[in-house]
């Protein structure tokens, strides 16, 4: 029986770029506006307005006690989609059919108030979340009991740990009991033995008949997880099917995107009279039969330019940084003395060294160890796809920048008689 | 899934089963409510206490200004003090029910951004605040009354009516500011301002029997069009009795006012609230 079945859905939203990065909207912002646009003044950049889709003719259907991953990079629309099916904002056009209760958990403990007390808020957010009271009262212990709260329920949850509050918000989410049940990256928060009661308590969803959506990053959660799996991108859903293949599908995709750029001519090469970038390279090592870069691929950064200068000292520097900014190192090379013609540098990124996650690369060619001659910015970027052995047991994301093999060791130094 | 209901999901169709949905999420409207009354006074030792000295506390500083400095004298046979008291009641219902309706989706954004319910439901939700408040602080105003040994007439009986049509005005002017509130933050700064200046437009410090003796006066009009004149001036009535004075003409302006504001407020309401996620 189908469950769920989308047809064509958008979602378009207006951007206005001059408003980006202010909180709110003030009536003078739109008197303004309008008073120069009445006379004629309005700067036509200033107002434009965009249009962004957000989704874009999606359409699927999801049959009952399908598990079915949603992947994607940030901005692929996938939260849109979760809004949409939970009713929070409408599509700009398509369908959507649902049969039985939805229950959506896009945030664990929504509407939780730091002030009350675990009680207070077990039944705040049972009834937030669409529960009756009479439902609520039914589920009360089973509630406390997979928390693990006993002691707690009249301490106010501003009190909580952070665990124990994500533990609570789940438990309640957990006990709706709906027939479809749409989760949003909740093993991203808790310990390993608290996702491993989530991941079993959204798998007895599936196996009594339910439907579960789940929106996660995390590939090695969704494959743990889920049998089906969609992954979109800007928008589109690319590619749908069984989990294994679509994974596998994903990852070779993203794997040739962007890791090489080349300049066959001078005249058309980034740069100055003095230095011109040739190519800039992510080359990784893969091992086995994989062709993506995960946390354990080797990769090299290659970087070659033309040099037009006769005798001239030069040194290249790279700084690595994390998608959100964070620098995660800077390498120089040794300042050489180069005549004119090609030059081509290599670094080596060992394997187990970087975590899972996007990196940016900047390059910047240096003359006489002082003098910036040229620097590119953001000049390539590549992905590291999580990788874990299989025996363990944690699918949250792994804390870090780095994930580096050290020599770590344990071993019993005096056994207690 | 014997009873499986088909939920449709397409543009504009929410709007369908609207106010069904509303009123199924009432045990929501209850619980919000009750969140807000619970939340208020935790960790104050008085708690509850404080819905009263507030008006209390008012009440007292006002006869001090206006009854003892300005010199100002209420109806004939009433205590000053107690009509006061009536005004502030009833005022302090409107205001607070306007302000917090007002504030009521801003302050929930978390809710709206995570999920699905008529947003009616919060600004109803503070109109049920508002009463509570109201009830308690209507105690105080038995209890002083008491003091003066002024019993109530028949006239009581009319006091829910007048209860009523607070609450709609402030639901009328709070569901209006409450939208545009999501765009425009203005309207935080504006609406205390509004209330403050409410205060001294209204009949609560004075009795609307000294603008009765000053017929020729050009603003005399303009004094009744305020839609809270009859509605503080028939509150006072209710619970001082004839002695107090109370022109039911001046009902007029507030059922016209509540009316079309009530209905332009829903309407726009209605038509905004499936954008709010898009713009709070």
């Amino acid at each position: 029986m189908k469950v769920i079945v989308a047809e064509n859905i958008g979602k378009k939203y207006i951007i206005d770029h001059q408003k980006a990065g202010r909180q709110g909207y003030t009536f003078r912002d739109s008197f303004s506006e309008k008073i120069k646009h009445f006379f004629g003044q309005g700067d036509q950049d200033e107002i434009e307005k965009e249009e962004f889709w957000a989704l874009r003719d999606v359409s699927f259907e999801i049959t009952q006690g399908d598990r079915v991953g949603i992947i994607g990079h940030n901005g692929a629309g996938k939260s849109t989609l979760l809004k949409i099916l939970s009713k929070i904002t409408e599509p700009t056009h398509g369908k959507i059919s649902l049969t039985g209760r939805v229950a959506s958990l896009l945030e664990v403990g929504t509407g939780f108030h730091p002030e009350l007390t675990g009680r207070e808020n077990i039944f705040l957010n049972g009834a937030i979340l669409g529960m009756k009271r009479h439902e609520i009262k039914q589920a009360f212990d089973a509630i406390v009991d997979f928390a693990g709260v006993e002691q707690f329920l009249d301490t106010p949850v501003k009190r909580y740990s952070s665990g124990m509050y994500v533990r609570l918000g789940f438990a309640i989410a957990a006990h709706l009991n709906p027939e479809i049940l749409i989760v949003d990256e909740v093993l991203a928060v808790g310990d390993a033995e608290f996702q491993k009661k989530c991941l079993g308590k959204m798998r007895d969803v599936s196996e009594s008949g339910r439907t579960l959506l789940f929106v996660s990053h995390n590939l090695t959660a969704v494959q743990a997880l889920c049998n089906k799996t969609y992954y979109f991108e800007r928008g589109q859903l690319k590619m749908q099917g069984d989990t294994k293949q679509v994974i596998t599908n994903y990852l070779s995709h993203i794997a040739t995107t962007k890791l090489v750029h080349t300049w066959e001519t001078p005249e058309e090469a980034p740069g100055n009279d003095e230095v011109r970038i040739r190519s800039l390279q992510v080359l990784p090592t893969y091992q086995d039969d994989l062709r993506h870069i995960d946390v354990r691929t080797p990769l090299k950064i290659r970087i070659e330019f033309w040099n037009n200068f006769d005798q001239a000292d030069l040194n290249l520097s790279v700084h690595l940084n994390a998608y959100t900014g964070e620098c995660i190192f800077n390498v120089g090379t040794q300042s050489q003395t180069f005549s004119k013609g090609l030059v081509m540098a290599e670094l080596e990124v060992p394997g187990n060294f970087l975590n899972d996650g996007t990196y940016v690369v900047s390059v910047m060619l240096v003359k006489d160890t002082s003098t910036v001659l040229y620097q590119m910015p953001e000049a390539l970027s590549f992905e590291v796809e999580d990788y874990r052995e299989s025996n363990l047991t944690w699918y949250g994301k792994w804390p870090g920048y780095v994930r580096p093999h050290l020599n770590f060791q344990i071993s019993q130094s005096e056994v207690l008689v | 899934m014997a009873q499986a209901e088909e939920i449709v999901i397409k543009p504009g169709h929410a709007a369908k089963n609207y106010w069904r949905d509303l009123l199924k999420s009432r045990e929501l409207l209850w619980i919000l409510a009750k969140r807000d009354l619970s939340v208020r006074y935790k960790q104050t030792t008085i708690g509850a206490g404080w819905a009263l000295i507030r008006p209390f506390a008012t009440t007292i500083v006002m006869v001090f200004a206006f009854g003892k400095v300005a010199k100002l004298k209420g109806d004939l046979g009433v205590p000053y003090p107690l009509m006061v008291l009536a005004g502030i009641t009833i005022w302090s219902l409107f205001a607070n029910t306007f302000t917090q309706i007002s504030h009521s989706i801003l302050l929930n954004s978390n809710l709206i951004t995570k999920v699905y319910f008529p947003r009616l439901v919060m600004p109803l939700s503070s109109v049920v605040v508002g009463l509570v408040d109201f009830l308690i602080s209507l105690m105080l105003f038995v209890i002083v009354a008491f003091w003066y040994q002024y019993f109530p007439t028949e006239n009581l009986i009319y006091l829910p009516l007048f209860v009523l049509l607070t609450l709609l005005s402030s639901l009328a002017f709070g569901l209006f500011f409450s939208v545009v509130n999501v765009r425009f933050r203005d309207i935080a700064q504006l609406v205390p301002f509004l209330v403050q200046i409410g205060f001294y437009a209204c009949p609560i410090a004075y009795s609307s029997s000294q603008v009765e003796m000053s017929r020729q006066v050009w603003w005399y009009d303009f004094y009744y069009l305020n839609p809270m004149v009859g509605i503080i001036d028939g509150f006072k009535w209710c619970l001082l009795g004839n002695a107090s004075f109370f022109r039911v003409e001046s009902l007029y302006s507030t059922v016209g006012f509540v009316a079309v504001v009530l209905s332009i407020a829903i309407y726009y309401f209605r038509r905004q609230e499936n954008s709010f996620v898009d713009y709070i």
